[in-house]
């Protein structure tokens, strides 16, 4: 019925020149925005992996985050008896106290050091979290000792098993590697909380609570009768949602990503447009010919566009072709929230792939539509004539 | 079908550029019967093209009748007027007019993609065409490794493979030697003599013109009665 895509392939073939330019600029746009896309997927794979949905994530009221939150022992004893919380095996309720800073260490990346999450916990966090350590073993209470999540123990050599950190009073010994799954916990460092918060004078100034509700369906009571609690001044949120919102921290940069895309991406239909319209320049007499052996205006115009179509899939899979070696390769974010690393991987994956073949789709469509139409709406003697 | 291929009645064509005006063809009447084979002449200017390319329906007259195999092209749409052509009508140009990306078996069942045809038998088709035309072993070369001979001839198995009731053909061997005019020109012959198809040839070439059964002079617009030249109307001072 229609004109083979065997013309327009062929095409593409002769003039191979212009349309590894075409291509590689389409690209390029589709390589920026999957990079940005990976890195988000990533992020949200790390958030989305923390947080155990019958826990609660107790901070003190009006607090963002662990960071700027503070919760007093007494707090703590009050909250512990709230109705509806589990407890372990020896009859004692599931909560955890927890101080949460942030420790700069040197790093061979930055001059500025790097700046790290550290977490001092009872054993019974740890458990809650259900971690499994990886080298070493858990940090004993009373003990300066700490365990480090596995993507710091990959992204600092200083930080590796049997090194010592320098950081609060003194230094302390990396007795373990932590396992956290692909969760934010992989770029924390845990400690003892009596040591943790002794080091940095707060004792009685800490950071959180994290209960375990004794079932799910208890969970939004509790975090109401949390929230309603005027003496206790908190906010309860489910640890899920806490890190939810936590992937925030990649929204400036997926503002920034989708934003150069999509500049690149008129310079790319732009690009294309005009080798487009080159292609019609040159091909006039064959659009007239085709017209002459019963070629509707209609199957110039489809075929044209689908010359511009199949010359950006080119480019699509070329950009794809580009990312794929980020696949897995893993980096840090700033966190805005917390002010500290988290390390995750970039994520390729076939849908963002696909995302990107179709963005590349639209801008072939969006640079080709107007040299195909000026295709169609030649005259066929004057397309014969033209030369 | 009646008998008449190409009936026109006063077919005028202008072409009107700003205030310039030029009338290529005026008041013209002709008429061309099944299994004629029709040899255009005339002047350079003189409304061969465009009388040719009326009857291809490839431009639209400004005034006057034309009917070609029976239907009235000025009662069809752009979309029907292509099928019709695809359907009737097998064009042959001066400068062979071959997609150059193609080999010449995809060239020769290109018109075939717009039939129900399957593509089985499109190939069978376009073999066929041109084995006729002496090309049977040159079917996937592509038109520049075929000499300017062998392209016309991949255009006319290109123009005969939809079996078309009227062949058109401006200038077709305007392009060539003396020895691959020769073979185009047997070849229109033969598919008129043996396959009964209307040929309508416009050449500047009298030797050319003398394949053709009749030959028809074009003068400055006007179709001359049949029998007169450019030559015996000059010299008629009141002719034009
Ligand atoms: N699209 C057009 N716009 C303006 N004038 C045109 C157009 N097409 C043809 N003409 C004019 O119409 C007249 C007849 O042109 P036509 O092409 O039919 O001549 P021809 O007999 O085929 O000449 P040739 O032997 O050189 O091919 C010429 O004067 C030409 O300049
Ligand atoms: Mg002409």
């Amino acid at each position: 019925m229609a004109i083979p895509l065997t013309y327009n392939f062929r095409n593409l073939v002769v003039r191979k020149t212009t349309t590894v330019m075409t291509a590689l600029g389409i690209a390029l746009t589709v390589a920026v925005l999957l990079s940005v896309l990976a890195l988000l997927s990533g992020l949200r794979t790390a958030f989305a992996s923390t947080g155990d949905p019958r826990q609660v994530l107790i901070l003190r009221k009006g607090a963002t985050a662990e960071l700027n939150s503070g919760i007093t022992r007494d707090v703590f004893q009050d909250i512990k008896f709230k109705p509806g919380i589990a407890r372990d095996s020896s009859g004692q309720p599931m909560a955890s106290l927890e101080m949460v800073t942030v420790i700069n260490l040197p790093s061979v990346d930055s001059p500025q050091g790097m700046n790290l999450t550290l977490r001092g916990l009872l054993p019974l966090g740890v458990q809650m979290r259900g971690l499994k350590i990886l080298e070493g073993r858990w940090f004993e209470t009373g003990q300066r000792e700490v365990v480090v999540g596995k993507s710091i123990a990959r992204r600092y050599p200083g930080a590796r098993l049997h090194h010592q950190l320098r950081f609060g009073k003194g230094v302390w010994e990396v007795v373990g590697v932590m396992d956290g799954g692909e969760s934010a916990v992989n770029s924390e460092i845990f400690g003892d909380l009596g040591q943790v918060s002794s080091d940095f004078n707060r004792q009685d100034g800490l950071s959180s609570v994290l209960v375990r509700a004794a079932d799910s369906s208890v969970v939004p009571a509790l975090i109401n009768s949390l929230n309603d609690d005027q003496k206790l001044n908190v906010t309860a949120q489910t640890e899920r949602s806490y890190y939810d919102a936590q992937t925030s921290s990649g929204a400036p940069l997926q503002f920034l990503g989708v934003f150069v895309s999509v500049i690149m991406a008129v310079g790319s239909s732009f690009a294309a447009m005009n080798t487009m319209y080159a292609a019609v320049a040159r091909r006039s007499m064959e659009i007239g010919t085709l017209r002459v052996l019963g070629f509707s205006r209609g199957s110039i115009l489809l075929s044209f566009l689908a010359e511009s179509l199949l010359l950006s899939v080119l480019g699509g899979l070329l950009g794809c072709v580009l990312v794929l070696p980020l696949n897995n390769v893993s980096t840090g974010i700033g966190n805005f929230v917390t002010f500290s690393e988290i390390a995750f991987n970039f994520r390729v994956t076939p849908q963002i792939m696909l995302y990107g073949i179709l963005f590349a789709m639209f801008m072939g469509a969006a640079g080709g539509l107007f040299p195909a139409r000026m295709a169609a709406r030649k005259e066929i003697l004057t397309a014969l004539r033209e030369i | 079908m009646s008998d008449v291929v190409i009936e026109t009645r006063k077919l005028t064509k202008e072409f009107v550029r700003d205030e310039f005006h030029v009338i290529a063809l005026k008041d013209a009447d002709l008429e061309v019967r099944r299994g004629d084979f029709v040899a255009l002449m005339g002047p350079s200017g003189s409304g061969k093209s465009t009388l040719l390319h009326l009857i291809a329906a490839m431009d639209r007259p400004s005034s006057g009748e034309i009917r070609v195999l029976g239907q009235d092209l000025r009662a069809l749409n752009d979309r029907a007027i292509a099928h019709w052509r695809n359907v009737h009508i097998g064009f042959i140009f001066q400068s062979f007019n071959l997609i150059p990306v193609l080999n010449a078996i995809e060239n020769v069942e290109l018109p075939l993609k717009l039939t129900h045809l399957k593509a089985k038998e499109r190939m069978e088709h376009a073999e066929t065409a041109l084995t006729l035309v002496g090309l049977g072993d040159r079917l996937h070369h592509y038109p520049r490794q075929l000499s300017g001979g062998q392209e016309q001839r991949v255009a006319i198995a290109r123009a005969l493979v939809t079996d078309p009731d009227l062949i058109l053909a401006d200038e077709p061997t305007g392009n060539l030697d003396a020895g691959s005019a020769q073979e185009v020109l047997t070849m229109l012959s033969r598919l008129n003599k043996e396959f009964g198809k209307t040929v309508v040839m416009v050449t500047h070439d009298p030797h050319a013109a003398s394949f053709a059964a009749r030959v028809l002079h074009l003068e400055k617009g006007l179709l001359l009665p049949e029998g007169q030249s450019a030559e015996w109307s000059a010299s008629q001072p009141a002719a034009s």
